[in-house]
């Protein structure tokens, strides 16, 4: 993964932080969310429907929010130069745990059990891509398959019920837009200010952009993959809890049949952050993850056969990246 | 980080702020402790979805007699209690809107059955548009379908849950503003007007395992395979199979997850062979591998024991080429038929059935010839009643 | 330093380094399988066992190829299922097809699809993570969206010899393929090509500098994968017939298969064999817990701790002999 990439950024590392911020694409990924947002309602208008309604706006939102959740905190990951994999996994475990918690005991405690169970997850993953130096894409695969035999092993479908006062996160909405869609904008506005303005988002783009100069300048670049998947999987767990109150019960395969691990890393690189770390942010895959949405609902309206959907999101996915590459290229040319 | 970790409550605050004071789809009545997992009776060995009141039931419906118009087994009802349906009654004229919202196309099983259902749905004039929307196996898609899907003008919604207890709000909302017919999966709540499926898993478990247990010697090694765990139909599925073998001779000898891949499943049948020597019969929750395992057997150089698969084309022709001892019980494709019938019915203000159960029919050794259709494609399911529908075989993929 | 001398230094410390752990987990293995069931070491059952790795060892090879060229091929898997379909499919429409018109079909399509991977990743610089995995969406989604869902043809006898059949009435011709594939793999590496592809993914500026045509041998390997895919199709598909998710999770196999062999994702580090080798590790290990009749649940627990191990003791190593070497190429986590 690093292959391509890394060997141009290392020789410009004085510059890498800086021109990070310069090449900030989530300008662009913005203005194509908006671009497939009037092209998609042209589109459905042709064949009869509409594409912003209340509901359609709402589910739109609504279907955001989860991989939105999952996407801002794997950016932090590929930021700093690793990847999660085990996303999926600690998803459904996270609704189980929510769920089966408020069965017995309070909202506050089960919010409380599922952070405190990501925050493990995500330490684990840190410590063993940090500290047994195993490759992140390895590392997290070993830890998703880890979940997902605990998972199997424990339960035998849905389990649990979630409280009718925390099923409101699921369902509430003011006007079109729905509350979970604040849930979103304050992880992602609390991790954008992390990124961008202190010292350990510096060192974020530092390590992701090039480990070894940043360790040479004194960052201590194991703790800065540690923290970042901490954080990842707090999102996670964030992801989880919103899902739980939407689906009222925990579901062992909530996580993985929507594929929140690849999605999620789809949604990064589309939003512009390189994969390799050190260039990127938040924003950029908050715009990726809105695009992703409103294709869907697009693809909805017009009852798209679902096999062709996937050809379509492929393309999509790599022409964005392609674009990116070669916007990338000519300013470092 | 100090300052994110003030953030994060400050912002919780904010949220839950917004909350007292805003719109709600939530349904009125909140599932909340409606009902916890399904409990008692088991033995503790059982899984915890083994409910014996519905086990045993499910066993006396498979011997009831079901209602109903000859060799239309999708028009057929077991053991109905009728519902009046007056209050859906479409007014005024015009196309009938149907609309349907599918867990998703992610097996043959699911794409035999919308092919039926489109089919279906050909049969009747008065249906002027079908929406169908796919959720691609996701709850949360699913949930955001069947709002779509109220808001859409449609005068009935056929909904087939991805899962049982993640859509019941889902469905609750859409119960209040149109009829809803649930079918294949259920949700924990009977606000649909009418709820189709066949008798289920316990007894589809049960004819399999009642097979083995007539066909093989007492003592007999019995390989069971299994697709995977936690999905609610397989698990009932073997949990019948396994009270049934608990109280037979016949000893169960290695339970396996094949995840519904051939590969894998030729490697558990060969290792089980190696490791046991012989094997005297298999069960297996489901016919997509049937085929993979017949065939281990004979790469193994042994002959093929008693097996049970479904009613999947490629097992019923390895079944009639190389003679097996069979039997597949099945989980009907024709299912997908009832729900449009169900929904003119309900739309015209006849009674339906609150619980519409349909039969669960098995192929064996006698019917076999009627069920095996020569030239349908390797992963169709002949139980779908789908020989009148209009574009038979075609549409079903016979070149 | 020059590439060549580095290269071949490199490839010294890695047979011990990380060469090493794959042969020792092998022989483990090996072991408490013979403790397991003396039986596996009969002829035909080993044979047999054999023959089931040989798919998983292909790809490993052809995955190889492309993880050492500092790549990823995330596709592999659904160019095996977007195969087995695709050959059910042609023999749908043309029954009477010979099996070496559909298989070289196949072969072809494969080096399709891995030119486009190369060329996407290459010219266009789309990581390869990311190319892999749009055509991964994109090869099922339109394979079934072309078939309508399920394959419509039953792949005949002939076509499935190769992946079911032996030769001589007892060596599997899935074994023979294997040991043909590992040839060819071994005897690329030790050609111009091997060398170049290996310094290309250890440093693609000092490859360039020193003139090897990195675009070139990238995209060749992303080819070599595709083939590779398309091979293990025609097995998968031989040994156990038309399925709708003959490839389903054979990415990940494929790719942990080979960094199980010690083989550095980020490319320039290991060897074919110890890939090749990880992969008959890692279909052992699903043996063994198969014959120690493990709760299938838990299956994927021991293999994810297993693997996590595995690569961590494959790392530790690494890093006492490297650490005087040069530490800029190959530090990062990902």
């Amino acid at each position: 993964m690093t292959g391509t990439t890394v060997a141009p950024s290392a020789v410009l590392k004085p510059d890498a932080v800086r021109r990070s911020r310069l090449a900030d694409p989530a300008v662009g990924i913005w203005l194509a969310a908006a671009a497939v947002i009037v092209l998609g309602w042209i589109v459905v208008a042709l064949a009869g429907g509409q594409l912003l309604t209340r509901t359609n706006i709402t589910i739109i939102l609504s279907n955001s929010v989860a991989l939105g959740l999952v996407a801002v905190g794997q950016s932090l990951v590929i930021l700093t130069g690793s990847l999660d994999l085990s996303v999926a996994y600690l998803i459904s475990l996270g609704t189980l745990v929510a769920a089966e918690t408020m069965a017995s005991g309070s909202v506050l405690t089960a919010v409380v059990a599922v952070l405190a169970m990501s925050a493990a997850a995500g330490l684990a993953n840190g410590l063993i891509v940090t500290g047994l130096k195993v490759n992140a894409f390895i590392a997290t695969l070993g830890t998703a398959f880890i979940l997902r035999g605990w998972i199997e092993d424990n339960y035998t479908g849905p389990a649990g019920k979630v409280s009718a006062s925390f099923q409101h996160l699921g369902y509430d909405r003011i006007g079109p837009i729905p509350v979970s869609i604040f849930l979103l904008a304050a992880v992602a506005a609390v991790l954008w200010f992390i990124t961008r303005r202190t010292r350990l988002g510096h060192h974020m783009y530092a390590t992701g952009g090039d480990e070894h100069a940043a360790r040479l300048s004194g960052v201590r670049t194991r703790r800065t993959v540690v923290i970042a998947h901490v954080l990842c999987s707090l999102c996670v767990g964030a992801a989880a809890l919103f899902l739980a109150a939407r689906l009222g019960s925990g579901a062992p395969w909530a996580g993985t049949e929507a594929r929140y691990d690849l999605d999620s890393i789809a949604a990064v690189v589309l939003g512009g952050t390189a994969l390799a770390g050190g260039r990127g942010g938040v924003l950029g895959t908050l715009g990726g993850v809105l695009l992703l949405a409103v294709l869907d609902s697009v693809f909805n309206q017009l009852s798209i056969d679902p096999f062709f959907k996937n050809v379509v999101r492929g393309v999509v996915i790599i022409a964005a990246v392609a674009l990116y590459a070669r916007r990338g290229s000519r300013r470092t040319a | 980080m100090i300052r994110s970790r003030l953030w994060a409550p400050s912002a919780l605050l904010l949220a839950s702020a917004l909350i007292t004071s805003c719109s709600s789809d939530i349904p009125p009545d909140s599932p909340a402790g409606s009902k916890g997992a399904p409990d008692s009776g088991s033995d503790g060995k059982q899984s915890k979805f083994f409910d014996q009141a519905e086990y045993k039931k499910q066993l006396k419906l498979t011997r009831a007699a079901p209602e109903g118009p000859d060799g239309k087994p999708w028009e057929q009802m077991i053991e109905p209690k009728m519902a009046d349906t007056a209050q859906y009654k479409k007014k005024g004229s015009g196309g009938i809107h149907l609309c349907f919202s599918n867990a998703g196309v992610f097996n043959p099983w699911r794409q035999v059955g919308l092919t039926t259902m489109k089919a279906e749905v050909k049969l009747h004039k008065e249906i002027s548009e079908f929406t169908v929307l796919d959720a691609q196996g996701k709850d949360d898609k699913q949930i955001s379908d069947i709002q779509e899907l109220t808001g859409k003008n449609c005068d009935a919604l056929i909904v087939s849950p991805n899962t049982t207890a993640t859509l019941t709000p889902a469905v609750k909302e859409a119960c209040g503003k149109l009829p809803v017919i649930v079918f294949d999966r259920g949700v924990e709540t009977d606000c649909a007007v009418t709820f189709i499926n066949p008798i289920g898993g316990y007894g589809y478990g049960a004819v399999a395992a009642d097979f083995l247990i007539d066909k093989v010697k007492p003592k007999g090694k019995i390989l069971a395979l299994r697709i995977s765990p936690g999905v609610d139909v397989l698990e009932n599925r073997w949990s019948a199979g396994k009270a049934a073998f608990d109280k037979s001779e016949l000893d169960v000898v290695d339970v396996k997850f094949t995840e519904g891949d051939p590969v894998k499943t030729k490697s558990v049948v060969a290792d089980a062979i190696s490791r046991h020597g012989t094997i005297d019969g298999v069960w297996m929750d489901s016919g997509a591998t049937a085929v993979a395992a017949v065939e281990a057997f004979e790469d193994a150089g042994v002959d093929v024991p008693p097996i049970t698969g479904e009613d999947q084309q490629d097992f019923l022709q390895a079944w009639k080429d190389k003679k097996l001892t069979a039997i597949a019980p099945t989980y009907p494709t024709f299912q997908w038929r009832t729900p449009v019938i169900a929904a003119l019915k309900i739309l015209d203000g006849k009674q339906v059935p609150k619980k519409w159960k349909l039969p669960q029919p098995t192929v064996t050794e006698d019917n076999l010839d009627q069920y095996l259709k020569a030239g349908m494609p390797p992963l169709h399911y002949a139980m779908c009643g789908c020989e009148n529908l209009p574009g038979f075989p075609e549409a079903w993929g016979k070149k | 330093m020059t590439t060549a001398t580095a290269v071949w230094r490199k490839r010294g410390t890695a047979a011990l380094g990380a060469g090493a752990p794959v042969y020792a987990l092998l022989a483990v293995l090996f072991a408490a399988l013979a403790l397991t069931n003396p039986d596996f070491y009969e002829p035909d059952r080993f044979l047999a066992f054999v023959k089931r790795t040989a798919p998983l060892v292909i790809l490993a090879a052809g995955q190889y190829l492309v993880v050492v060229s500092g790549e990823f091929d995330l596709s592999v898997g659904a160019v095996v299922t977007a195969g087995v379909v695709v050959a059910a499919e042609l023999y749908g429409s043309f029954p009477e097809a010979h099996w070496l018109v559909i298989s070289l079909a196949l072969l072809l399509a494969g080096a399709v699809a891995g030119l486009a991977n190369g060329l996407i990743t290459t010219f266009l610089r789309v990581p390869s993570f990311i190319t892999t995995l749009g055509m991964m969406l994109i090869l099922e989604g339109a394979v079934f969206y072309w078939a309508g869902g399920s394959p419509h043809g039953v792949l005949p006898e002939d076509f499935r010899i190769l992946g079911r059949g032996s030769a001589f009435g007892w060596l599997p011709w899935a074994a023979l393929a294997c040991l043909a594939a590992g040839v060819l793999a071994v005897w690329l590496m030790r050609s111009d090509f091997g060398r170049t592809l290996i310094a290309t993914g250890d440093s693609e500026r000092t490859a360039t500098l020193s003139g090897v045509r990195t675009h070139r041998v990238r995209v060749l390997a992303f080819v070599l994968s595709g083939v590779a895919a398309a091979l293990t199709a025609i097995l998968v598909g031989g040994f156990s017939g038309v399925s709708a998710q003959a490839g389903r999770g054979y990415e990940f196999e494929a790719i942990t298969a080979v960094v199980l062999g010690g083989v550095a994702l980020g490319g320039g580090r290991g060897s074919v064999v110890s890939a090749m080798a990880g992969a008959f590790s890692l279909q052992a290990l699903f043996t063994l817990l198969n014959l120690q009749g493990v709760s299938g649940a838990l299956e994927s627990t021991v293999q994810g701790v297993i693997v996590i191990a595995a690569v961590g003791l494959g790392a530790a190593n690494w890093s006492r002999l490297r650490r005087t070497r040069t530490r800029s190429s190959g530090g990062t986590p990902s």
